[in-house]
């Protein structure tokens, strides 16, 4: 079982090191510029992937440990990124004017100013864990999914309505937000992509003590026997609670990093299909594994940028017989159908001819 | 066995739509002592043991447990109280390891429950005490199993390890031996048997199997039809002509 570790860790530590050092040796291999053209092209395409690794994980924290199928985690995203683009274009710009500290080369405010957007993201994804709980928990299964949908549906009406044209601005979102130029992933990418990277890095890393810390154990206890836990003594509201915040901050603070990534936070970033990605991923890894929906998040990635250059805005439809060959075949997802090795190709077959067959 | 009342239950009724499950049933459990209760199919005991566990609340009537009114008191407080279950229906967390299933329990007697970012193996205490429940119900050997690989007679035992893992005063068997083969059953009555002497716990027993009943049983209620029908010693239940008529049937005849 240890050694079965180790060589996990030693699998993410070799991917870490190798993600570390993908722009020099991109660079080095292709005698290209370290932060134009291709190799930027390129970071940026991993920004993408580390960000919604993150956000993918959050959501094996609901689905895959905590057993909650939410259809409304889009919220806690699009709430981080809302967050954190509406105090840099609406609240940053009149502080920076009246206060600049700096030391050396480094402006001070624009850096604190930063932290507190985030800090206001992690408390603003706090609050809608808080309300998704309170109001989702007391169903279950179908009823709970099509709860969190309804909130998170009633968020994405809130960034959409016209009331507040000046401030989100409604349909079209906000757009050119001012992000730092230290960090602007325009100017400085291969800063942000160092960034979005360790962000990646360090959620993984917290992510796993979580949920093989004694609380983490609970909310699977839960998952698996609500009435058993009841009976040993663990009240699976508060643990499901306790999940659901989990999962709700990190979906925030990445969806907070995604805003300065794009600069832009849009209604699309709260709707449905930005959960349904998410649940795609982590199906696509494997529920409950973490280091899968890491996987599904990057072959995601992939597919949409080749599928995009080889069948245009048909790719969906491709990528959806492939995400359909994959549940057949890997039904635990890649790293869940691994770990079990029970890869069967025989079943996947007969899995797909008797989907094929039920539709006559 | 002592004189002190460990659990009460005063006119308890529960009813679901016009079906009476439990029938103003009063009840008095002795400290220390193994009370069975028995009664056909349907006769409200699971009812009874949801009601006492606080899986259900019932619709009049009290409960008391060490002489406080636990009537409604949600199941995990009184895990913590000294109340532990086991279900007649085998309830387990299915993709969790033995060891993990038992150490659950163990974990949830202490206080660290809402420790977030160490790892849960830096507590050595609950998977010690996890692993002394694994002997006791003979699973040692298996704690690397996931509880859905066990056997059913396997499952079994595991099903009463989680219930002994919370450490509990009072112990709820709901039909302990359901769906054994009859070669199985002694094995688990000697570890009921172990497990209510070793540490002088009370428990009440649901069991279909009568001799079971007879011979591991300090005091039987009977209940049919929601409704005690009779209580007194297992030699007062077979020879009451009540209990007999009602509900020993031929069986009685196989006793004597």
């Amino acid at each position: 079982m240890k050694s079965n570790n180790r060589k996990k860790d030693i699998g993410f530590i070799i991917f870490v090191v190798l993600a570390f050092a993908f722009p020099f040796i991109f660079s080095l291999l292709g005698q290209t510029s370290l932060t134009e053209g291709i190799n930027k092209f390129w970071q940026g395409q991993l920004i993408n992937f580390f960000i919604m690794a993150v956000f993918a994980m959050s959501y094996d924290l609901l689905i895959g440990y905590a057993g909650m199928l939410s259809f409304g985690h889009a919220a806690s995203f699009g709430g981080g990124a809302y967050t954190v683009a509406l105090l840099l274009t609406h609240v940053a710009p009149g502080i920076l004017k009246s206060y600049r500290i700096f030391i050396g080369n480094l402006n001070i405010t624009e850096i604190v100013i930063l932290i507190m957007c985030f800090l206001a993201a992690i408390l603003v994804s706090i609050l809608i864990g808080l309300l998704f709980s309170a109001s989702a928990m007391r169903v279950k299964g179908a009823y709970f999914a099509m709860l969190t949908l309804a909130l998170a549906t009633a968020l994405n009406l809130l960034a959409r309505a016209t009331d507040f044209v000046e401030w989100t601005g409604a349909d079209e979102g906000m757009h050119g937000v001012p992000v730092p130029m230290w960090i602007n992933p325009t100017q400085n990418r291969l800063t942000f992509y160092f960034i979005a990277l360790t962000f990646m890095v360090v959620a993984y890393l917290l992510m796993k003590r979580i949920v093989s810390s004694p609380t983490g154990r609970v909310i699977q206890a839960t998952r698996e026997n609500e009435d058993r836990s009841r009976m040993i003594g663990y009240n699976p509201v508060t643990y499901r609670t306790l999940a659901f915040v989990i999962a709700s901050v990190f979906a925030g603070v990445a969806g907070g990093l995604y805003s300065l990534w794009t600069t832009s936070a849009t209604p699309s970033m709260t709707s449905s299909v930005t959960t349904v990605n998410a649940l795609i991923m982590t199906i696509f890894g494997g529920m409950g594994t973490l280091i899968g929906p890491i996987l599904g998040a990057g072959i995601m990635q992939i597919f949409s940028q080749f599928l995009y250059t080889w069948f245009g805005a048909r790719w969906p439809l491709v990528f959806g017989i492939i995400f359909v060959l994959i549940v057949m075949f890997l039904p635990y997802g890649i790293v869940g159908t691994w770990r079990l090795q029970g890869f069967k190709l025989k079943q996947g077959w007969q899995r797909l001819l008797g989907m094929l067959k039920s539709k006559d | 066995m002592t004189n002190e009342t460990i659990l009460e239950a005063q006119n308890l009724r529960k009813s679901f739509g016009g079906l009476i499950a439990v029938d103003d049933v009063s009840i008095q459990i002795a400290k220390g002592s193994m009370h069975a209760i028995i009664g056909p199919n349907g006769a409200g005991k699971t009812t009874f043991f949801n009601l006492l566990s606080g899986m259900m609340s019932p619709d009049s009537g009290k409960i008391f447990y060490k002489g406080e009114n636990i009537t409604n008191v949600a199941p995990q407080r009184r895990a913590h109280m000294g109340i532990g279950r086991s279900f007649q229906i085998t309830n387990i967390f299915p993709n969790l390891n033995v060891l993990e299933n038992i150490r659950l329990g163990t974990q949830a007697m202490g206080k660290d429950n809402f420790r977030f970012f160490s790892l849960a193996e830096r507590y050595p205490i609950y998977v010690e005490k996890a692993l002394e429940v694994i002997d006791l119900v003979g699973l040692r050997g298996r704690e690397g199993v996931l509880a859905r690989n066990l056997a059913h007679g396997e499952k079994r035992k595991l099903e009463l390890g989680i219930m002994l893992s919370t450490e509990p005063e009072l112990l709820l068997f709901d039909e302990p031996t359901a769906g054994m083969s009859s070669e199985q059953v002694p094995e688990l009555i000697e570890i009921i048997n172990k497990v209510v002497h070793l540490k002088s716990s009370t428990a009440i027993l649901v069991e279909h199997r009568m001799d079971m009943v007879m011979s591991v049983s300090d005091r039987i209620t009977v209940m049919a039809q929601g409704r005690l029908l009779a209580e007194g010693t297992p030699h007062e239940i077979a020879h009451n002509a009540q209990v007999q008529a009602a509900y020993l049937g031929d069986l009685y005849g196989e006793l004597v």
